[in-house]
């Protein structure tokens, strides 16, 4: 079976790769770049198109395949109209799916659901470093803070992290919602 | 309680009265919490509408009697209470192909452009070389329109010209590779297109066909029934949004907000000249002030006329090439619902037709009609070639078509 992954994130197009390479007798083909997207499909010939449901190249694609005398036989978005509980899973996870009329539910299931799961991986991962970066953020922030305290009431370091905990504590909030305000409040004193 | 709906769109300007309608507060004031989801093709825009993710969406209309129909994917009813706007796209062509087609200093009227049009398409066709024209969606308004007029000047589309798909941010992006001789879009792409060189624009749409139905808000039938008091104080929510929307002394303060990273991420600049109907035509070109280049608001535009879907499934199967079928023609006409724009405007201020459908391009002058309430006068309509649409003879008019 040959499998086309139409993705404009080619990390996430090299996890799909990745995970899909363990599939029988499936051939990969990665397309990341807009031009010349219908001419690379044609010399592909798919036999499933797995692309990014944010890709802004899908009504190109649809339209391919809608008028397209290439193909001999019509591509069909997703596996069935019934499927609809794999559809939605797809479309949850980020996923479209085009696939040649007539291929048996049974050998493209494990396919999509595999998709699926990469797809969802990936997001985590994006989630994570979202997460990481928001961190890093939360840091600086504090720093900052603590630097204004220092200079301003002439405190050692250790000191000024301590007096940010305490005003946490006593307030109920994170030390970063502290670390925000006291910056906040300098910059619009105009002190900075 | 307010209800919540999310609302799929596009990055583009006639996304303007949902976003508008949130970010003026004319939606929680009617009892509505929106939430918007913009993506970057029709196709997910709509996936998002029919499996669940979003509960309404901004859709190019053809599109919406495409679902209903089956046409290119599984039929699922969609159900359209509201119009958003008329009109408002442009045709770009690469400025070379422009100044051979388009009088000096202007934008010329369609028979002209069309007629120098012809000449080249013809040239180009018997060189093997066919002038190729990029339009958003397969389904959409912009397709219609540029088959119309070309079809109109003498020129066929699928035999002397080809048309594809080429999705709205890629679209000078298109010209400027040579993708594409021309283009047919909506703002602001038409003017991203200009300010990088990349084309010049020679006709609005609105000079083909002055008042055609253009974005409209697209629901699942199935929502819109569950959801239908919280459909209808959105309607009323939207209808005061284009109040805003057209005035004056609001363009600027708009046009910031559409600019914005999480709207259409563009230049508030671009999108000011939009608004205000103005088109830079070519770089150091003229200013030009086409008046109803987009139409939101007057005349009850965003009424769903019958007689609109009606146009549009003719047009549908002119081009997808099927006969006409008189069952689909009802499914289509039912995608467009002035029962529910009545129901949710009424006892409001907004004027709303006696009517539920018109013979569209009929209007050579302002006409008064008769309205259910308030009062309404309704000014030309016309088709640039004069052919008028009658829906009580769908099967005539096709005939009649070039």
């Amino acid at each position: 079976m040959r499998i086309a992954i139409i993705d404009d994130s080619a990390a996430r197009a090299s996890i799909l790769q990745e995970g899909m390479a363990a599939l029988d007798d499936c051939e990969l083909f990665i397309i990341t770049e807009r031009r010349g997207l219908l001419a690379r499909i044609g010399e592909i010939n798919p036999d499933i198109v797995l692309m990014n449901l944010g890709n802004p190249s899908r009504d190109v694609l649809e339209e391919y395949f809608a008028v397209s005398r290439a193909l001999q036989r019509p591509i069909a978005m997703f596996v069935d109209e019934s499927d609809d509980e794999s559809i939605v899973a797809s479309v949850e996870a980020g996923v479209s799916s085009y696939v040649v009329d007539g291929l048996a539910a049974g050998r493209i299931r494990p396919i999509l659901d595999l998709a699926v799961t990469r797809f969802n991986a990936f997001s985590r991962l994006q989630q994570d470093l979202a997460e990481a970066k928001g961190k890093l953020a939360e840091r600086e922030t504090i720093d900052k803070a603590k630097r204004i305290l220092m200079d301003s009431r002439g405190l050692p370091e250790p000191k000024a992290y301590a007096e940010l905990r305490k005003a946490a504590m006593n307030q109920g909030k994170r030390i970063v919602d502290i670390a925000e305000a006291i910056v906040t409040a300098h910059n619009l004193m105009g002190n900075v | 309680m307010s209800t919540e709906l999310t609302i799929g769109f596009l990055p583009l300007v006639d996304a303007c009265l949902p976003i508008l309608a949130h970010e003026h507060g004319f939606a929680e004031e009617a009892g509505v919490s929106l939430r918007l989801v913009k993506d970057m093709s029709w196709a997910t825009v709509l996936d998002r509408l029919l499996y669940g993710h979003s509960d309404a969406a901004h859709l190019v209309a053809p599109l919406a009697i495409a679902a209903t129909l089956g046409r290119g994917r599984p039929a699922q009813p969609l159900s359209v209470p509201f119009v958003l706007g008329l009109n408002g796209n442009a045709i770009t062509l690469r400025p070379e192909l422009a100044r051979q087609v388009r009088p000096e200093g202007g934008m010329g009227t369609p028979a002209e452009v069309g007629a120098a049009l012809k000449t080249i398409a013809q040239e180009r066709s018997k060189a093997g070389r066919p002038l190729t024209f990029g339009v958003v969606h397969r389904y959409s308004s912009h397709n219609y329109m540029l088959r119309y007029w070309l079809a109109a000047c003498g020129i066929r589309p699928d035999h002397d010209v080809d048309i594809s798909t080429v999705p709205p941010p890629f679209c000078a992006d298109a010209l400027k590779q040579g993708e594409v001789d021309g283009i047919c879009v909506g703002e602001p792409w038409n003017s991203v297109a200009v300010e990088q060189g990349a084309g010049e624009i020679v006709l609005s749409t609105a000079q083909i066909w002055r008042r055609g139905v253009e974005k409209v808000l697209a629901l699942r039938e199935s929502v819109l029934e569950e959801k239908r008091e919280g459909v209808e104080r959105l309607i009323r929510a939207l209808c005061k949004a284009g109040g805003h929307f057209v005035d004056p002394a609001n363009w600027e303060r708009n046009a910031e907000i559409l600019a914005r990273p999480e709207y259409l991420d563009g230049s508030a600049e671009l999108i000011r000249r939009a608004i205000s109907d103005q088109l830079l035509i070519a770089q150091e070109g003229p200013l030009v002030h086409y008046p109803d280049f987009m139409f939101q608001h007057r005349e009850a535009a965003n009424f769903p006329w019958v007689s609109q879907a009606e146009w549009l499934y003719t047009q549908m199967v002119r081009w997808d090439g099927t006969p006409f079928d008189a069952e689909e023609c009802r499914k289509a006409a039912r995608v467009f619902r002035p029962d529910v724009y009545r129901s949710a405007l009424l006892g409001t201020g907004a004027p709303l037709p006696g009517a539920s459908s018109k013979v569209e391009g009929s209007l050579a002058s302002t006409t008064v009609v008769g309205t259910q309430q308030g009062s309404m006068t309704l000014e030309k309509n016309i088709f640039f070639d004069g052919m008028v649409f009658d829906p009580n003879d769908i099967e005539g008019y096709i005939s009649r078509l070039p």
